[in-house]
């Protein structure tokens, strides 16, 4: 008797749970859907504020488009994947007139005040392909100058696209930011710009 | 016949060479991966069939080598962080943990109470994902096609959570030497607080779905036993282990960071088959919930910050010496050791993967299924090749 | 003379009008399918091509007319090659006998019943060709699959067939509709519903579709009989599949729910049978994106264990019922 239950009456019973099944299947597929419809729907900006995209240098408050980077070259040293190239800038190069009055005073014992090379980046960049997100930079960035962009649509199709120059993408978002006449979609248009 | 078929190239690579050697009389040799759809990734078996019986299988391994022991050997201590990410798709919180951990032991450092909770919190919640993952990917190789989806819904609201503090969504890599990348977040509290009832909900729903599926059963239950003496035999831990019948968890046995202040229980069960590893993990999950719950509460009155003051920078020196730390993972025990001579690189860094011991014990326990049962007892391990091919 | 010619007339057009027909069915339940998966699995499903996608099955057509058609090496290429259209030629000719409406039926045999279930047959050979011809071992094992399964489905279907004959008398599809006239209530379903229920899960099994899709079991074989067919070839045995469905969901409905008679008199016509078929179809859909797959031998057991003895149990219940 047991094993007619075990094998027969069992079985039917637990038939029910295909019924069971199908009841959830079928609620929901008349529940609305919940996937983000892209194009025509975009993920939502706050999800989006805490996308962790390529990095990206942030701008000085009073001039957007120069970065707040002091080239300490922290980030390059501490970058597991070697993926940051940053060039100190060079002082500008001394006129023949001034590099006389230099010298002449230098001579005479003075103690010569030489225009210090600027602490701006000359150039920043960036491989992508090569950077695993992991954040090193940023936490070692003296001068918090850099950080993750929300850039969730970043597409490139060459290899060499994959190299940033920062600096550059500095510029046009300060340049997009001071203009917003020119960009009224920005949140739509921003899949389609060219970045970099 | 063709010449073709004579040819050097028809006998099959070394492995399989190797194993046509001990085939028997009216059997085939089946090559299943490294491109197959439910080895999720790169795992390659050979399988000796006898008709659509599994007489002999062999795991080959390798495809997915990726030298991460011995980048740690060219990394500096910092810079090998990233590495712990890219090992455990699944699950790498635990492993960024273990890494860290070991490195902290090494350098003696004292984590901050508030850091060892966050820690807790995030690993836990990846548990979840990792879970979910395997959940959905488990069903997905039974036949059943919706699950996965299901899952992928709850799945993606939890990366949306760990996005937050972490910047990732996949390969984590913000544990640091001395705590966390980052703090948390109000609203990241705040979304896992509302997470975990929604989860809660829709648990029986996966229930009733997938776990009483008349056909999902018989799937499942009394395929694949994994019992003690196999787990011993081959190092298998996490839930296979805890599936034979053994309450043997990291998180309970050798007491880690704070967990030895939260209370959960340890789900085991007895059958040993695929359908008792495939209920520990459902029944981890409630588990899990639970530890997210307390850390949340302990949150506000936990001491220090998110990272201990004066962290080591990535190019630190930890003092000559050797230390080894394991955690729970999602796939079981999860142990880093590694080595320092004092420089700026590790002088060794070996990880321990319990995805490799355990799919050690496949082939034992594949021995005379059916080729569907061995497809579910690959599953029920909750294989993750890059961990096993590190 | 012309009435034969006239005879020949009606097969050929039947033929061709059941060509078009396949051809719609397949694209429009290769759409359906793909829409009702997706709105299950809470995602919109083909939406690029055409409104809401439609278009999306033309065109995945067109692509697979456009692919290269590759013979494997050491394949046995006619019998290879055969094997598709040996899956789907049969299904234009179980069209013919199925009554669409009064005067919808290709070709109004008395045995159509029979021809359905004999040619229906076909496709276990044809995946049994294609399988063994392509040299692959997923191949070899997904046609060893497909015909045990194919075999076995078909006793317990013919055994249900043959209690609705038992009561109808006849193996004429369009006598057997026109005995379910009046209301819901002269339905076969109702006289037999054990039969219904076994014919149903049969039909699954005879048109290898999840849960009983164990020929080509994706998480298993990679793909089983039909590994190694690109193109059209695969093309072909898509088509085929769909055929199939719409053909036993077809048979289904005129067995058992009355075929193009409504619910209650004065409304038939045949978007009854539409309507009834294509209830049927939603279903093995919906079953499909539902449950997991059964194991081999838990497939097989389902049917000589369950489904058989049933079906003879009801085969013998319907004869004695009719005796006394
Ligand atoms: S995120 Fe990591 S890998 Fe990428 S640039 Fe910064 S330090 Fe280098
Ligand atoms: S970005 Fe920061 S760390 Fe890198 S060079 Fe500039 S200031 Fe230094």
């Amino acid at each position: 008797m047991n094993t007619f239950r075990k094998h027969v009456i069992q079985p039917i019973i637990d038939c029910w749970s295909l019924i069971v099944g199908l009841k959830i299947t079928g609620k929901y597929f008349c529940k609305p859907l919940i996937t983000v419809h892209y194009p025509r729907e975009v993920i939502d900006s706050e999800n989006l504020s805490t996308y962790g995209g390529h990095v990206e240098l942030i701008g000085k408050p009073k001039d957007p488009a120069t970065p707040k980077c002091i080239s300490c070259m922290m980030c390059v040293t501490n970058c597991p994947s070697g993926c940051l190239t940053v060039v100190k800038s060079k002082a500008p190069k001394p006129t023949a007139d001034q590099e006389a009055a230099w010298k002449a005073a230098e001579e005479a014992g003075e103690k010569v005040e030489k225009p210090k090379a600027p602490k701006n980046p000359a150039k920043f960049i960036y491989d992508y392909t090569k950077c695993s997100l992991c954040g090193t930079c940023i936490e070692n960035c003296p001068a918090k100058s850099l950080r993750f962009s929300n850039n969730i649509y970043w597409v490139a199709t060459s290899r060499a696209e994959m190299k940033i120059d920062l600096l550059a993408r500095l510029k046009g978002q300060a340049a997009e930011v001071s203009a917003p006449a020119h960009a009224p979609k920005s949140e739509a248009s921003a899949p389609a710009e060219k970045e970099a | 016949m063709s010449a073709y078929q004579n040819s050097e190239q028809m006998k099959g690579d070394f492995y399989t060479q190797k194993f046509e050697a001990g085939k028997r009389d009216g059997t085939l040799i089946l090559n299943m991966g490294p491109q197959h759809p439910s080895t999720h990734g790169v795992l390659r078996i050979v399988v000796e069939l006898d008709g659509e019986y599994v007489v002999r299988a062999e795991p080959v391994l390798g495809y997915l080598h990726r030298m991460h022991e011995k980048m740690g050997e060219t990394q500096t201590w910092g810079g090998f962080i990233p590495n712990m990410g890219r090992v455990d798709y699944g699950h790498p919180m635990a492993w960024n943990w273990a890494y860290c951990g070991a490195v902290e032991k090494l350098m003696g450092i004292e984590v901050p109470e508030r850091a060892e909770l966050l820690r807790v919190i995030m690993t836990e919640l990846n548990r979840l994902t990792s879970h979910l993952l395997w959940w959905g990917a488990y069903i997905l190789d039974l036949g059943a096609f919706t699950p996965i989806m299901y899952a992928f819904d709850d799945r993606e609201m939890l990366l949306d959570i760990l996005q937050r503090p972490t910047a990732s969504r996949l390969t984590y890599s913000n544990f640091r030497v001395g705590g966390l990348q980052m703090d948390v977040d109000d609203k990241c509290i705040e979304m896992i607080k509302a997470f975990i009832p929604h989860f809660r909900k829709r648990l029986p729903m996966y229930k009733d779905l997938v776990t009483d599926n008349l056909i999902l059963r018989r799937r499942i239950e009394d395929i694949g036993i994994i019992d003690q003496d196999m787990c011993r035999r081959y190092g298998c831990t996490g839930p296979v282990l805890r599936g034979a019948g053994v309450a043997y968890d990291v998180r309970r046995a050798e007491p880690y960071s704070v967990y030895d202040r939260f209370d959960f229980e340890i789900p085991t069960q007895t059958s040993a088959c695929s359908a008792g590893r495939y209920l520990v993990r459902v029944a981890e999950m409630e588990q899990s919930m639970r530890i997210i719950e307390q850390a949340i509460e302990m949150l506000p009155s936990a001491q220090g910050g998110y990272i201990v003051d004066k962290a080591p920078k990535p190019a630190m020196k930890p003092p000559v010496g050797e230390a080894y730390f394991c955690v729970e993972g999602g796939r079981g025990k999860v142990g880093v050791y590694v080595v320092s001579d004092g420089s700026k690189t590790p002088y060794r860094v070996k990880l321990r993967a319990p995805g490799f011991s355990n799919l050690s014990a496949f082939a034992e326990a594949a021995t005379g299924t059916l080729i569907a049962d061995a497809v579910a007892i690959l599953g029920s391990l909750d294989l993750i090749i890059p961990e096993i091919d590190r | 003379m012309s009435a034969f010619v006239q005879q020949l007339l009606v097969l050929i057009v039947a033929a061709v009008a059941a060509m078009i027909w396949l051809g719609i069915n397949a694209l429009v339940w290769v759409y359906c399918e793909r829409k009702f998966a997706g709105h299950i699995q809470r995602r919109p499903g083909p939406f690029e091509v055409g409104p809401h996608g439609a278009l999306q099955p033309l065109i995945d057509g067109l692509k697979l007319m456009g692919k290269q058609l590759l013979t494997p090496d050491n394949a046995d290429a006619i019998l290879y090659w055969l094997a598709p259209i040996l899956s789907m030629l049969p299904v234009l000719l179980l069209f013919l006998p199925i009554p669409y409406g009064p005067v919808l039926t290709g070709m109004d045999v008395n045995l159509g019943l029979l021809l359905i279930l004999a040619f229906s047959s076909f496709n276990g050979l044809a995946v049994l060709l294609a399988g063994w011809s392509s040299n692959n071992k997923w191949g070899l094992l997904g046609a060893a699959r497909a015909v045990s399964q194919t075999v076995a489905y078909e006793i317990p279907l013919l055994l249900v067939v043959l209690a609705v004959t038992f009561m109808t008398g006849t193996l004429s599809l369009t006598e057997i509709t026109n005995m379910q006239a009046g209301h819901i209530g002269n339905w076969f379903i109702w006289k037999q519903p054990l039969a219904f229920l076994i014919f149903l899960v049969a039909m699954f099994g005879e048109t290898n579709r999840a849960p009983f899709d164990l020929a080509e079991a994706e998480s298993e074989l990679t793909a089983g009989f039909h590994t190694e067919y690109s193109s059209m070839g695969f093309g072909l045995f898509f088509m085929a599949e769909y055929g199939y469905m719409v053909v036993m969901c077809s048979v289904c409905s005129v067995l058992f729910l009355g075929g193009y008679h409504g619910p209650f008199p004065g409304v038939d016509g045949w978007w009854w049978m539409l309507l009834k078929t294509f209830a049927l179809l939603s279903f093995m859909v919906w079953v499909r994106w539902t449950y997991p797959r059964v194991r081999f031998d838990q497939l097989l057991n389902i049917n000589w264990k369950w489904l058989l003895p049933l079906a003879t149990f009801n085969l013998l219940a319907t004869a004695l019922i009719l005796k006394l």
